[in-house]
């Protein structure tokens, strides 16, 4: 399995990803789905400089990503798949059966979210998505780094 | 210039707020350094601090780590407004150099920095 970690984490690429996950695993290469980043050289820029020269970083868009998972799948190298919010996650499970399990890494407190976790604050809409997303055969669960327990999604959404 | 630089530290967790106490207690210089922390932010909200932090005023952003969401903001932030540099790597001896040296540009403030820095990080006899 070289998708080693499949995560939301509206911070994407930072210090817990590189560094608490990405030892660890041995990751070399990270991909990060989102629509915007794809777009944008300057964005992708500031998020290369983010990784060591040994880690390299991929940017898809929802549907690059459903289309070139297999690819990464078959990876001989170990990676880690990013994407920055819910409903980016929901997007790429509609479009590819492969994403079997879900980490909730980081969502942060803004309007209209409650905190569910230290590092996890959801709205309504949020909550029922995820609870959508298992209801559909992902295992979503929670942890910010690899020490922690992996919290079932029963006990924060 | 006509008003002094401000330097902004964005950390993560506390190291900021401790390093203005480090340099307030060294100096004696109180308000020419901010603290900001990435605790429970998303990118959003680290650049609303960042704002609130710095305003419209030139400044030096100081950071702790030459990646993640405290750099990303950072430079993100800078891209966007006029007169701000950004330095990585930030540790006390730069900081104390900084705070008696801002009546300069940003460019050259952080310039200045990173060799004050740089000067302190050495191996000496055990």
């Amino acid at each position: 399995m070289s998708i080693a970690l499949f995560r939301i984490d509206d911070r994407l690429i930072h210090g817990q990803v590189v560094v608490g996950w990405g030892q660890p695993l041995d990751c070399t290469f990270i991909v990060l789905v989102d629509d915007e980043v794809r777009e944008s050289d300057w964005e992708q820029d500031l998020y290369r400089m983010g990784v060591p020269p040994h880690i390299e970083i991929i940017f898809a868009s929802v549907k690059e990503a459903a289309e070139r998972l297999p690819g990464w799948e078959a990876d001989a190298r170990i990676g880690i798949l990013l994407v920055p919010d819910i409903d980016t996650a929901v997007a790429l499970v509609a479009k590819t059966d492969r994403v079997k399990r879900l980490n909730v890494g980081g969502i942060h407190h803004r309007a209209g979210r409650t905190e569910r976790l230290r590092f996890v604050y959801l709205t309504d809409d949020e909550r029922a998505k995820l609870r959508q997303l298992a209801a559909g055969g992902v295992d979503v669960t929670a942890q910010d780094v690899p020490t922690a327990r992996a919290i079932p999604l029963g006990e924060f959404a | 210039m006509s008003e002094p630089l401000r330097g902004v530290i964005v950390s993560h967790a506390a190291i900021a707020q401790a390093l203005v106490s480090a340099v307030t207690v060294i100096t004696g210089i109180d308000g020419a350094l901010v603290p900001i922390s990435n605790e429970g932010c998303d990118n959003d909200a680290l650049g609303e601090r960042l704002r609130q932090a710095v305003g419209e005023r030139p400044a030096v952003l100081f950071v702790d780590l030459p990646g993640g969401s405290c750099l990303t903001n950072s430079i993100r932030y800078a891209k966007q407004h006029a007169d701000i540099a950004v330095v990585t790597g930030v540790n006390l001896a730069m900081l104390l150099d900084f705070v008696f040296n801002r009546g300069i540009p940003p460019a050259e403030a952080a310039r200045r920095a990173v060799e004050a820095g740089a000067k302190a990080i050495r191996v000496t006899a055990a």
